[in-house]
């Protein structure tokens, strides 16, 4: 009998973990916002969150944006020449980037630098004392640590994803004019007819979730860490995987609801 | 009745009834009874594992207790509210065993961190009372513009210990002092410690388990064994208090009441 029930016991304890855990998360979440609304605010340490998010993390977004406006062009045309369709290229291209590509590409490539980086600052912090030692300084841990950069997170990733956005479509334009034959004026005029204010905002939208989701998963995993270095690595890990993950699964939450009819 | 700069002489500043607390299965803290004299230099002591660091975790609201008492000047800390329990921890000043420093800030202003989170002092005031704190514990002042990771092991101390005493607190919590550092280093925090809480009239609790440390910073002496207050007494009578166990301690002996658990 208990061999039966062995299988139905493992499901119970994960699914009760996973239950435990995104309520914790959802908790310290709340928490972190909770001190957004109320004083001390740190202005300062916003703004360093801030430009290291916005502003470090330009050059690997711009690469990795123009990039992909280059490799969508050239892989539609190939695809659209099959039916004849080699018109729909910037069509697609600028759909596919400020929808889609811009705000998860984006967001996966700063989920790898600043969720590690939060999560490995704020793990060492934790295993050194210094998390104690805030709260031994009249100051509260979250909202010193988290709630500045939860805030300065939600606000850099849609700056980032208008960068994005311009520069995938700008690579697009670059591979179809100076390689495929398409007139410059031409092009850019298919991409701008047929682009609507609303793919820019749902893109804008799921940058902003992406932001939070980063921040939130950085700062939970490097404040939970604890076991030395050999902690800190492991959160440091955990905090790159849940959030590529977590952006990932929103985004198809998010593309459900904002294009639902 | 001599009143003192918080409560009464009558008044223990700090009281511990029947603390507990477990990590799972794990006792840690088993009815800890423990009252701190104002003004007075308590050091405790007892072997790794023993309940030490998680007792003044406790004291300082940075571990719930499963059960027991803390009061602080006569108040229990569980029945303060929240901006009470800060104003509490407002008065209070910790040195830790690794500094514990902000490695992303200069020296002068982990000095002055919480002078400057409570808003006390600006920016540029802080930058010279972060100088005369430093002074106090035998550094420059061209010191605060270093990062922490510039400092030797002892001067880390020295700076955590001026960051714990630039808001002059009338509590001081020293976490091992002098671990990690060379019995000459030791014997300057030591001095430095004694000196910083004379001046300020306050009350310190020290956990160590360096004997000399203890006799040069204690008035008083408890030992804490598996989760118990096992002895108090006098810190300069560590060492012949009768009681075979601190005895054992103190001296360093291998063989007594206390068994360290080896795997043969």
């Amino acid at each position: 009998m208990d061999r039966i029930l062995d299988p139905v016991a493992a499901l119970g304890r994960l699914v009760i973990g996973l239950l435990r855990g995104t309520g914790a998360i959802a908790l310290f979440a709340a928490e972190a916002i909770s001190h957004l609304v109320r004083p001390p605010f740190y202005g300062r340490l916003f703004l360093k969150a801030f430009i290291e998010i916005a502003w470090f993390s330009l050059p690997v977004v711009a690469l990795t944006a123009v990039f992909t406006g280059m490799v969508l062009a050239l892989q539609s045309y190939t695809g659209f020449a099959r039916f004849n369709a080699e018109g729909a290229v910037a069509n697609v291209v600028v759909l596919s980037i400020t929808r889609e590509l811009g705000p998860v590409l984006a967001g996966l490539m700063v989920a790898g630098r600043i969720g590690a980086a939060f999560a490995a600052e704020i793990g060492t912090m934790r295993v050194t004392d210094q998390i104690d030692a805030l709260s031994t300084l009249s100051t509260n841990p979250m909202k010193y640590l988290v709630a500045p950069r939860l805030l300065a997170g939600t606000l850099a990733l849609p700056l980032l994803v208008i960068v994005a956005d311009t520069l995938g479509v700008m690579g697009g334009w670059l591979i179809g004019t100076q390689q495929l034959g398409f007139g410059s004026g031409a092009y850019l005029k298919a991409t701008f007819d047929f682009l609507q204010v609303a793919d820019v905002v749902s893109g804008l939208i799921k940058a902003a979730v992406f932001g939070f989701i980063i921040t939130l998963m950085g700062c939970w995993s490097g404040y939970r860490s604890g076991g030395g270095a050999q902690g800190v690595g492991r959160a440091t890990t955990s905090a790159v995987v849940a959030s590529s993950i977590l952006i990932l699964a929103v985004d198809y939450v998010l593309t459900a609801v904002l294009f639902s009819r | 009745m001599i009143s003192t700069r918080q409560g009464t002489m009558s008044t223990p500043k700090i009281r511990l009834a029947g603390l507990r607390k477990s990590f799972g299965s794990k006792v840690v803290l088993d009815g800890v009874d423990l009252e701190i004299r104002p003004g007075h230099s308590m050091v405790i002591l007892g072997g790794s594992g023993s309940g030490k660091s998680v007792t003044l975790k406790c004291i300082l609201g940075l571990i719930p207790p499963d059960e027991g008492l803390i009061e602080i000047d006569g108040r229990d800390v569980a029945t303060l509210s929240r901006r009470e329990r800060e104003e509490v921890n407002d008065r209070i000043g910790m040195l830790f065993q690794n500094g514990a420093l902000f490695d992303s800030l200069p020296v002068w202003e982990n000095v002055c961190f919480k002078l400057l989170a409570q808003g006390r002092i600006s920016r540029r005031a802080a930058r010279d009372k972060a100088a005369e704190v430093l002074a106090q514990v035998g550094l420059a002042a061209s010191v605060g513009d270093l990062s922490p990771s510039e400092l030797s092991g002892g001067m880390q101390k020295r700076v955590g210990l001026a960051r714990a005493i630039a808001a002059e607190p009338d509590i001081i919590f020293f976490d091992e002092p002098t671990t990690g550092l060379d019995p000459i280093m030791g014997a300057v925090i030591d001095g430095l410690i004694v000196d910083v809480v004379k001046r300020l009239g306050a009350t310190a609790v020290s956990i160590t388990h360096d004997m000399a440390s203890a006799r040069r910073i204690g008035d008083d002496a408890a030992m804490i064994h598996k989760g118990r207050i096992i002895w108090r007494g006098e810190a300069r009578s560590l060492g012949d208090t009768g009681n075979a166990m601190v005895d054992q301690f103190a001296r360093g002996e291998r063989e007594g009441p206390i068994q360290m658990e080896l795997r043969k």
